[in-house]
Formats: C-alpha cells, structure tokens, sequence
C-alpha cells in the first residue's frame, strides 16, 4: 500500500480525512460523514444540483465536463429507472488518485453516490471498480455493507420515509476501455466492453437504457465536501470556471512521489520542485508528462504553466487525470514513446479500424525503431499514422494513443534522429528485439 | 416525420426527419463509402470510411449514425475526407493479406473497390503482417481470418438478422477474430464449428473475401460466370436466387446460388437450401438417357424409341380400356406451363380427369373459402409474401416458419425488428418465431379445429383448443388478433379442410397465407393439377374452359384413389411427372404391378424404380417459366443451367401427345399470341433451340414459335385462368413477383379428403426426394447431428 505524502501547499478537502481511519463508518461520522446527504434530502434535489453548479467543479475523469451541469441534464421523469454509476475503472498510466481515495475514504464515494441518486432521483447506484482493483472491493464491499446495516443504505434511509437508494459494486475484467462511459455500461451489462455510439448520451439513454449519470470516483467523492462547505466556498480555493482542489498523483523522477491535493491553477513548476520534491540526483527535467499517458508531452521550459483545465488546454496539452510523470534527462523518449504505445495497442478494444490498426503499426514500427531497424522515413510514418488517427476514431483512445505519440515526435524529433543515427539508451527498459524473430510476428 | 432540407455537396436534398444522413445522401444519387453499414442492421460507427464533414462540428462524423437535420451543410468528398478514408484503407491494407488473385472474392470485394477508388496503393510497413490460419467452421462456412476487416456484418445478420446468434468476436484490439459463439462450458480453441441454420447469411454479408461457401471456394472467378436470376425450388416461399452458372463439357453447370442482388421479396435473405442445395443438378446419379423396361429391366434407349413406344402404349390403352382406366400426377416442382399443360394433356388428350398431386396445403379450402369475401375496406383477403415483411400485425397458426417457410420466418422477423410489428401464435409446439411474438398460445396437438371455433366465438371450445392455456389467456389472446386490423394470418398445414374455412370465416377481417411445400405447390393446385377442379378452381361444368376442353363432367380419381384403383387392377396407365407418390405415400410397389407406368423425373426415384419408361427431365434451375409461392406470387424462372440428355418437362409432354398421335396445335397453341424470350440468353440454349427448329421444320410448320415454348401456353393460361388474367408480362419478365388471387365466383366447394394434403415436414436441410441427392444437404446434415452429440457429450 502507498504510503501517504503530504506538503503545506496542499489544500484538503476531499484528501482531509486520508490517513485518519474513516473507512470505518464510526469514524467517518464522527468526522462530519453523512451529514451532506442528509441535508441534501432536507433540502432537496434543485438545492443539490445548484450547489455542484456554484461549485465549478469539473469531471475528474480528464474530460472536465461540468458536474453541476451534468447531473441537470438528467430528464425528471422516466419511465426506465434512473441510475447513478461512479467510474472507479481508473487505468489512465500515471494516476492513482481513485485509488487512494476508494483506500481511506471510501463512504465519500459512497455518500457521494447518494447524493448524486438524491439529485436526479435515482434510486440505485452502481460503483465500479477497475479490475485491477479487485483488492480495494474488500475495502469498498465492506464500506456498503457498514451502510446498510446502518440504514443509511437501503429502504427509508436515515428513517426517511419513501427515501431509498441501492448501492451495487462491480468490477472490471482488466480493461482499459471500460473507463470511457458507455463502454463502462457495457461491460457493467455483462457485455464486451465497447463503446457505444453517441448521441444518445448516458444522461438520456445510460445504463439499462435508463437515465445515467456517469462520474469519476473522485468527483463523486466531492460531492459531500461541496454540499457540506457550500458551492462558492468551494469555487473560490481553484481558478476562473475550474473551481475547487484536486488530487493529483505525481510520480517518475521526484524526490518525494504521491498524492496530493493541490487547488485548481497550482503550478506545474511548483508541483514538480516543491511539492514533489525536485529531481533526484540533481538531474535536469527532460520532460512531462502532465495527466496521464494520453496527454502530449511537455518540454522542460513549458511547465510554467498552472494546473487546470483552460491553461493546460493553452499550452497544448491536457489537465487529463491528474498522474504527473516526472521524466529526467536519462529518459529516452523513443523508448518512452515505445512504452506508451504498447500501453494503447494492448488496450484498444479492436472496434473501430483507426485505433485497432493504427495502434497495432504504431506499435510495430516503434518497435523495429527502438531496436535499432529504424530509417528516416520511419519517422515520418510514425506522425502521418499519429495524424490519420486523430478525430478518425470511435473513441477517445484513439485519440490517447495518437496524441501523446504526435507530441513526443514534433517535440522530440531531433532524438528520434539522433537515434537513427546511432545513439542508444544506456539500459533500456525494453527488451530489444531483433527484427524478424518471431516474437515480433506474433505481437 | 416531417421532411428536412440539407445541404450536401452544394445540392440541395430533401429527406424525412431522422433519416440517416448516408441513406438520405443515397436516395440523391450521393454515395457515401461504408463496409460496416448494413440497412437494416445495427449501427456501428466502426469502419469509420463513411466520415463526412458538416459545418459547426469540429471533427468529421460518421454519416451512417447522423440524421439529417435541417440547414445542415455536407460535404462528402473534400481532400480531407478522401485522405481520411485512404489512410484507412491503408491501416486494413496494412494487415491484409492482398491474396486477391486467388481470393473467391476477387472482382466483387468491396475493399478492392474502395481501395481502387481512393488508391492507397503505398504501403508504410516492412513488419509482418498479423497471420491467423484459416478455419473451416461447417462443410458450408470457412473463414479465412487475415482478410477479415472486422466489419461485424456477419455478427449482426446472424444475431438480429437470423435470430441465431452464433458468431461473436474474440479477444480484442489487433487480435480481435470473429469466431463462432461456443458454450461456456467449452474452449473456443475446442470447437471453431458452427452451431447454426448454415444459412450461409454471413457469407454474402460480408464485404470481402473472409466468409467464403464450402460449395463455391477456389472453384472459379466471379467474372467467368454467368449470372442468372431465377426463383430457389426449394420450398414455397419464392426467394429469388442469382445463380451462377459456368459452361462444363455436358452442359452449363450451377456453381454458385445467393441474393446479392438484394432483387425480389426475399431481398439479401437466402436459407441454407436456396444457396447451396443446387448441387442435386450435378449429381452422379442424375439420369440422362430415358430407359425402358426390357425383360423385366430398365435399359438405357434412344428418345426416339421411348417416346414411341410410351406414346404408343398410351394410345392403345386409351382406347382399349377407355381414358377413365388412365391416371396423371403433377408435381409441385414443375412450372405454372408445365402443370397447365399436364392437367390438359390428361383432360384432352387422355380424356380423363384422373389427374392429381403430392398436396403439401389446401388451396382448394382457401379459394372457395375466401372467395367472394372481402375485407372490411374491400380489399382483398389473400396475403402476399410481402405483407409479412410490412403488415402492423401477423398471426401465425400451425406449421414452423423457421424450419419449412424460411424466408416467412425472415420476414416476419425483420417485421418485428425494424417495424415493431406484432407477432402472434398460436402453435401446438414451441416454435423458435415465438421468440418475437407478442402473445403465443400452445394448441393441443389436434386443437386446430377447435381453434377456429374458439377464435370464431364458441367458447365451449376453448377446452378443446388448449390444455395447457388458462380461459383468461386464450380470451385475450382472442380479443388481441380480433382487434388487429389488418391481420396477416399465416397457416400451416395443420389447418386444412373444413377447419380452414371455419377459420377463414372466423377472422373476416384478415388477409390469409397458406404455407406449402415446394417451389410451385401452389401453382400444381391454381392450374388445376386436381381431379375434381379445373385451372383457377372453376368446376368441371359451366365454365368457359370446361366447354374449351370438352372435359368429362364427373370428377376424377385423386391420388390415392388412383393406386387403389391400381390395386384393383381398374388403372391400365398412370403417368407421373416430377413426384415420388410410392416413397411419399408409401405405396405398396405390388400395387403397380400391372398398371403401365410411365415416369418423368430426375433421378431413379422410387417410384421410377417400377416404371416401364423413364424420361429423364429437367429441373427447375434448367428451363423457364413461371412459377407462384404459397402466398399466389407469380415469378419468372429462368433458365440457367443446362444438361445433355435430360429435356424439359413441358417438351416431354408435348413430345408424348405427339406421339399418341394427338394434333398438338390444340395442346399448344404456338404460332399465335406474343412471343417472348423467357430468359433462354445463354449459348447454351442455342443447341435446344436448333433441335427444335429441325423438328418444326420436319413437320412443316414454321420454325420461328415453338411448340416446346413455355411461353406459347402462358398467352391461354392468362386468357382461361380467372386471376392469371391480371399478371402483366412485363412485370413477369423484369423479374417482379406479382399476387395472384384466384376468381372470387364460380368456385366449387368440394368435399376434400383431409389426407390427401400430406405435409412433406422438410427442415432447413431436407427437401424431399432431392435431399439424398444433393451431397451439400448430406454433409450438412452429418455436420448437425455431430453438433448436437457435441453439445450432448459436452453437457
């Protein structure tokens, strides 16, 4: 299990009760657990909603979309049920954000969905967890069950008369497409998991073919913050239209990785050198990564830069999911390059011919690159695939694979040349392969 | 919906709100690429070939999940989207392996086409390409798994589209194969076999070569072939099939059978027996001399000596023991020509009205029974195939769609899907359509009867009816079908006789479908292959075609009166064209002993086994005419195929009242009406065509209308034939089906015998006499019922 960090630049809101036992019920009530949802079925579902809106908090996912605005969208009356699914399938390389809260806090997600059911009158909800994280299902199962047995689960919660809400937990199968919304429901349906076609959108057509709405687990988690501090309290500790705090998982080459809550619009500069304590070893930054793997690269003189959605967009990259990865000068981008797209052409669900393909030569050219069999036009290949993926595909992963990829070569050009022309990396992490054999054939 | 107005390449187009942009731009002449668009299936979104760009979006959509909206602005072949679909096209490229010289699909593949459009002909990769060997996964359906482009048509046309559900997709990303769904309990690695009807659906779906026929593979290109439209003779839904036909050393032989055409009602659906089981044609056993019997054998003869020596034997035996010891029986194989004549040559060359045929439904009970009647809006009550494809609601009462009205079931299916139309049944056993219906009930096993008087309003027949169906389930059932109107109410051949007209009379608002057997079963009835009606059901006295013929008032003997007649000794000749009655009926042979008997088909059946000559004949796929399903759709078939020895039926016939020394000017009335090439456009035919010149010529008469012209008989059959009268020759010859409905007065109500309608109870691989001579049918089968030991063993 991580150990926890911590820095004074941090600001805890949703990161205040880590370390401080609330996965027990008793405990998390005693630090103010509860209380939101209460007050949110005291004040009603409007009263919720306008809250999240006052709040300027944006989906934690990486998207950024609005959750006040979100939960709106959800028609009042439907004839299917309405459901509430928090996306705990949290694959992005570089974050580890859920996973901490879903460790130490995990009647906020709890809570949260609660409140979400309360503001869209759902009356079930679905957490679900990435496959991977079949060991914190322990953790969150058990969570439930202490709410259940409680009452604040089931049927009249909090002897509420005709106030119910069901909370189900699931898990992934190791997918890293699941963690797009509609393919999320598949896989939640017992189906493969692929996305669906767009429009209709979850808030419409979700789940079951019910009204949906979909969250991050971090976003979800907020909620009981929000409700508890109040909307423009909350607004107020990040930037313009990027309100609030959020977790961010810094990690590669720093002195003290982890993860830490920092306000909207914090500095990359300051996250990576203060907060996460600089680079080991003196070394010079080369570059980063700024929220998660899909997220083009930065440059080591582009981090001046501040955490949030709209000034990350400026600089050509994403605000994504929060995981930094710190990359020093040992790095290798062609290797780094190599190691992103593997992650992609495995997780590609195969559906549409872009990503399935573009992901899969992608991979292969890369590979004959990194071991040595590359030539000039390689590269050219490499960022005319990259460009022909992007918008192509039926996804975003499509995109995630392409962006990154695209970044590391415009930027990181001058390395891809010298590396034809012979330079190497000292130890790779890769195992070379020569070309021809016949494990290459067979990836 | 109202309709929108867009903007697609600068025109201004026109389409109903909601339409998909693709389809909207297809109706203006705009096409739009796609390989996983298929009407009428579910969207995908996956190919990403049918990108577009529309003004106000910031990346190029998908026009196959778009629907027009108003003021919308397309452009549909900008450099951006030709680069987007070219860069594609490189990516399957990339992976495929561009066996295209060898490739059964090469010069019909719709990946060649798109590649030739947009030339992506440059190729990035030096890396392997991703190689999977091929599968066979039934003795009809291989896969050859690199060409695949994971389209997943084969996945839907077999899951929404057959309602089959055996094809899935495997693993993921790169390593995504279709691969047939297996159960759980067992390793897909175990058993790549499919459990399935081996429609072969999937095969014709699929835009490239990845699916390809057992009967067809690496058998020859598409562009060596001919391509002949004709009608299946499988069973008595009249799909049409596009067959294509290669030229051997004896004739011209079938090589291909599918529907990609999408032409006739059937549209892209062909079952298991429409696409493969033409095979029979080419069979080893096939007879190609005539034989007669010699010293107690079948020797092999010349035509000339058996047409004389069967022709001769007639006349004598007509005239020694009068017509009325001479029989006929029909087929429901033969063409609309063919049985018209047959029934004359029996009424006026023979004289007699001992003439029938293996029934499969009773036509009979539904002429008379609808007769005048009409529904509520005075339209007709006769249904078309293709009111099951569209009609809001369908009944189905009896019989098994899936199994023996394959293309009923299809429709009735598509129905359900795209239309939400509502399915009721009623049916003593579970059949599979139930999966889409509304409401079912289960009717006892001989509760038909009692059916038609619960549905009519006798509630004391509800015991009766179903002893398994509470009162309150049967009534709102009843109240249900009695509140649809239109109802298409489809038979089975459970329901026949008084039963029918009770049911009919039952349910007066609703159109009615009786399903039958064989290509033509309804044809043999409606042209009067029947002892006691004329063509079209007009009695035997009164009507115009009754003074025409001069026919014996009194009726005939049917089918099995005439073999107890021939037990009896009392039937001197009996003359079988196109039917196996001794296997069918289970005739004692003995029986026969001493009837002559003449017999016309194309294999040694077991009938022909006791004949004293033996024609070999023609089938269906090897001459023209027409031909009417179960429901009175009138279609053409043309000839496609070709054997040396055999001849066609309806020139046998004409042959044989020659040679009882009958003027044939009054069996054929050639030489005058409208002359008409019924498809005959292959070389092929040329040699037939010859061969009857130099007999025309022989016999003085002018070379140029032939007797042996199906056509020639088609000019009276319309004139005489109260319905046929409407069919419009052009329609027939541009390959349209049209509803035939038979006279509304006039019609006599006979009293039939229930057993003479015997329903042959062919499933997805049986057809009849044919099935043990097609060899596709034979591993077909073997392949089934190791599937289902399989699953036993498994289980």
């Amino acid at each position: 299990m991580p150990t926890l960090v911590s820095h004074p630049d941090e600001v805890k809101v949703i990161s205040r009760r880590f370390g401080m036992g609330a996965k027990d019920i008793e405990k998390y009530i005693e630090l103010d657990g509860y209380k939101a949802v209460q007050q949110g079925i005291e004040q009603g579902p409007a009263w919720i909603v306008d809250t999240m809106k006052a709040s300027g908090l944006r989906g934690r996912g990486g998207a950024g979309f609005p959750t006040g605005m979100k939960w709106s969208f959800v028609p009042k009356v439907s004839e299917k049920p309405k459901y509430v699914l928090v996306n705990g399938d949290e694959s992005e390389p570089g974050t580890c954000k859920d996973h901490v809260i879903f460790l130490e806090d995990p009647h906020a997600v709890i809570e949260g969905t609660m409140i979400a059911g309360l503001a869209i009158g759902a009356k079930m909800g679905f957490i679900y967890l990435r496959g991977e994280y079949r060991y914190l299902l322990n953790i969150v199962e058990k969570a439930v069950a202490e709410a259940y047995a409680k009452g604040f689960l089931g049927k009249n919660i909090f002897g509420k008369e005709g106030v119910d809400f069901d909370i189900i937990t699931q898990t992934g199968a190791g997918a890293y497409e699941v963690g797009e919304e509609s393919a999320l429901m598949e896989s939640l349906e017992g189906k493969r998991g692929v996305p669906r076609i767009k429009p209709p959108f979850p808030a419409v057509v979700g789940l079951y073919g019910g009204p949906t709405v979909i969250n991050n687990a971090e976003t979800i988690a907020n909620a009981p913050h929000i409700l508890l501090m109040g909307g423009e309290a909350y607004a107020k500790l990040g930037t313009e239209r990027n309100g609030g705090t959020r977790l961010f998982g810094i990690s590669g080459h720093v002195n003290k990785p982890g993860v830490y809550e920092l306000p909207m619009g914090y500095s990359l500069r300051d996250a990576i050198y203060k907060v996460a304590g600089g680079i080991p070893g003196g070394k010079a930054l080369k570059a980063v990564v700024p929220g998660g793997a899909s997220c083009p690269v930065l440059k080591a003189d582009e981090i001046d830069v501040g955490l949030d959605f709209d000034q990350m967009a400026k600089a050509g990259t994403m605000l994504g999911s929060g995981g930094i990865v710190v990359l020093d000068e040992t790095v290798s981008i062609v290797e780094f390059a190599l190691r992103t797209i593997r992650f992609y052409q495995h997780e590609s669900c195969g559906w549409c011919i872009p990503c399935r393909e573009g992901t899969d030569w992608l991979k292969k050219t890369l590979t004959r690159f990194h071991a040595g069999g590359g030539n000039k036009k390689d590269i050219d290949n490499i960022q005319y695939l990259a460009e022909n993926m992007m918008g192509r595909t039926f996804c975003p992963l499509g995109d995630a694979a392409a962006m990154p990829t695209l970044g590391f070569i415009k930027k990181f050009r001058g390395e891809f040349e010298e590396y034809l022309a012979g330079a190497r990396v000292e130890n790779p992490l890769i195992q070379i392969t020569t070309i021809g054999e016949t494990e290459l054939a067979a990836h | 919906m109202p309709d929108v107005t867009l903007t697609v390449d600068g025109n201004k187009i026109t389409a109903p709100a909601g339409t998909l942009l693709i389809e909207a731009c297809k109706t203006a002449g705009i096409e739009i690429p796609a390989f996983c668009y298929y009407p009428g299936l579910s969207l995908q979104a996956a190919c990403r070939m049918c990108v577009v760009r529309i003004e106000k979006m910031p990346k190029l959509q998908t026009a196959c999940t778009t629907p027009v909206a108003e003021g919308m602005v397309v452009q549909t072949e900008t450099p951006e989207i030709a680069q987007a679909r070219k860069a594609t096209l490189q990516l399957l490229l990339g992976n495929h392996p561009l066996d295209c010289p060898v490739c059964d699909a090469g010069g019909e593949c719709e990946l060649q086409d798109m590649t030739f459009k947009y030339g992506a002909a440059d190729s990035f990769y030096t890396e392997p390409k991703n190689h999977r060997e091929e599968q066979k996964w039934s003795p009809v359906v291989y896969f050859d798994r690199p060409r695949c482009i994971l389209c997943y048509r084969c996945v839907r046309m077999c899951g929404e589209g057959m309602d089959v559900f055996a094809l899935g997709i495997q693993n993921r990303g790169s390593s995504s194969v279709i691969a047939p769904n297996v159960p759980a309990q067992l390793s897909p690695e175990d058993l790549p076999n499919l459990d399935c009807e081996q429609c072969g659906m999937c095969i014709d779906a699929c835009p490239v070569g990845a699916l390809t026929s057992g009967a067809y593979r690496y058998k020859t290109r598409p562009w060596e072939m001919n391509h002949v439209s004709t009608v299946c003779t499988h069973c008595g839904d009249g799909c049409k099939t596009t067959l294509g036909v290669r030229s051997v050393s004896d004739g011209s032989e079938i090589v291909r059978g599918d529907n990609r055409d999408k032409s006739g009602m059937n549209g892209d659906f062909l079952c298991n027996k429409g696409r493969y089981a033409f095979d029979f044609a080419n069979n080893i056993e096939r007879l190609t001399s005539p034989l007669v019997r010699k010293d107690g054998k079948l020797k092999p003869v010349s035509w000339d000596e058996a047409l004389k020596f069967a022709g001769a034997k007639l006349r004598e035996l007509r005239d020694s023991r009068g017509p009325q010891s001479l029989g006929v029986i029909g087929s429901n194989r033969t063409t609309n020509e063919e049985n018209y004549l047959l029934q004359k040559f029996a009424r006026t060359v023979l004289g007699t009205n001992n003439i029938d045929h293996h029934r499969t439904a009773d036509y009979v009970t539904l002429a008379t029974s609808i007769g005048a009647t009409t529904r509520a809006n005075g339209k007709t009550r006769y249904a078309s195939q293709h009111c099951v494809e569209t009609a809001p609601a369908l009944l189905f009462i009896g019989g098994d769609p899936t199994n023996q009205a394959p293309l009923t079931a299809w429709n009735a299916r598509t129905n359900v899907r795209l239309n939400k139309a509502r399915v009721y049944i009623a049916n003593h056993e579970e059949i599979k359509l139930r999966r889409q219906s509304k409401a079912a009930i289960q009717v006892s096993q001989f509760g038909y009867g009692a059916l038609a008087q619960y549905l009519a309003g006798d509630d004391k027949a509800a015991n009766a009816t179903s002893t398994v169906e509470q009162a309150d389930v049967l009534s709102s059932f009843r109240e249900a079908i009695k509140a649809e109107d239109p109802l298409i109410v489809i038979v089975g051949n459970e329901v026949r006789g008084g039963e029918l007209a009770n049911l009919i009379k039952a349910l007066p608002h609703a159109k009615f479908g009786l399903t039958a057997d064989y290509v033509n079963s309804r044809g043999a009835s409606d042209m009067g292959v029947l002892p006691d009606v004329l063509p079209g059901y007009q009695p035997l006295t009164g009507s115009t075609i009754a003074s025409e013929y001069s026919v014996a008032d009194k009726p005939g003997l049917d089918l099995l009166a005439m073999f107890d007649a021939a037990a009896a000794g009392d039937l001197a000749a009996l003359y079988v064209v196109g039917s196996n009655p001794v296997k069918r009926y289970g005739i004692d042979p003995a029986t026969l002993g001493k009837t002559f008997l003449i017999v016309q088909d194309l294999f040694l059946t077991e009938t022909a086994l006791l004949a004293d000559v033996v024609f070999p004949a023609a089938n269906l796929y090897e001459k023209s005419g027409s031909v009417t399903n179960s429901y009175g759709d009138v279609q053409l078939v043309a000839k496609a195929a070709d054997k040396a020895g055999t001849r066609s039926d309806f020139e046998l016939i004409v042959r044989l009242a020659d040679h009882i020394g009958h003027d044939i000017r009054t069996l054929v009335p050639f030489g005058k009406g409208l002359r008409a090439d019924m498809g005959q456009t292959r070389g092929a035919q040329s040699g037939e065509a010859d061969r009857h010149a130099v007999w025309m010529t022989a016999n003085n008469m002018e070379p140029k209308l032939s007797p042996f012209d199906p056509f020639a008989i088609l000019d009276e059959i319309q004139r005489v034939v109260p319905g046929y009268d409407k069919l419009l020759r052009l329609q027939l010859l541009s390959g349209n089906d049209q509803n035939i409905t038979p006279a509304a007065t006039g019609l006599v109500q006979i009293e039939n015998r229930k057993d003479l309608v015997l329903p042959s109870s062919d499933t997805l691989f049986t057809s009849g006499s044919l099935t043990r001579f097609s060899p596709m049918l034979q591993d077909v089968q073997r392949h089934q019922e190791t599937e289902v030991s399989d699953h036993l063993a498994a289980d």
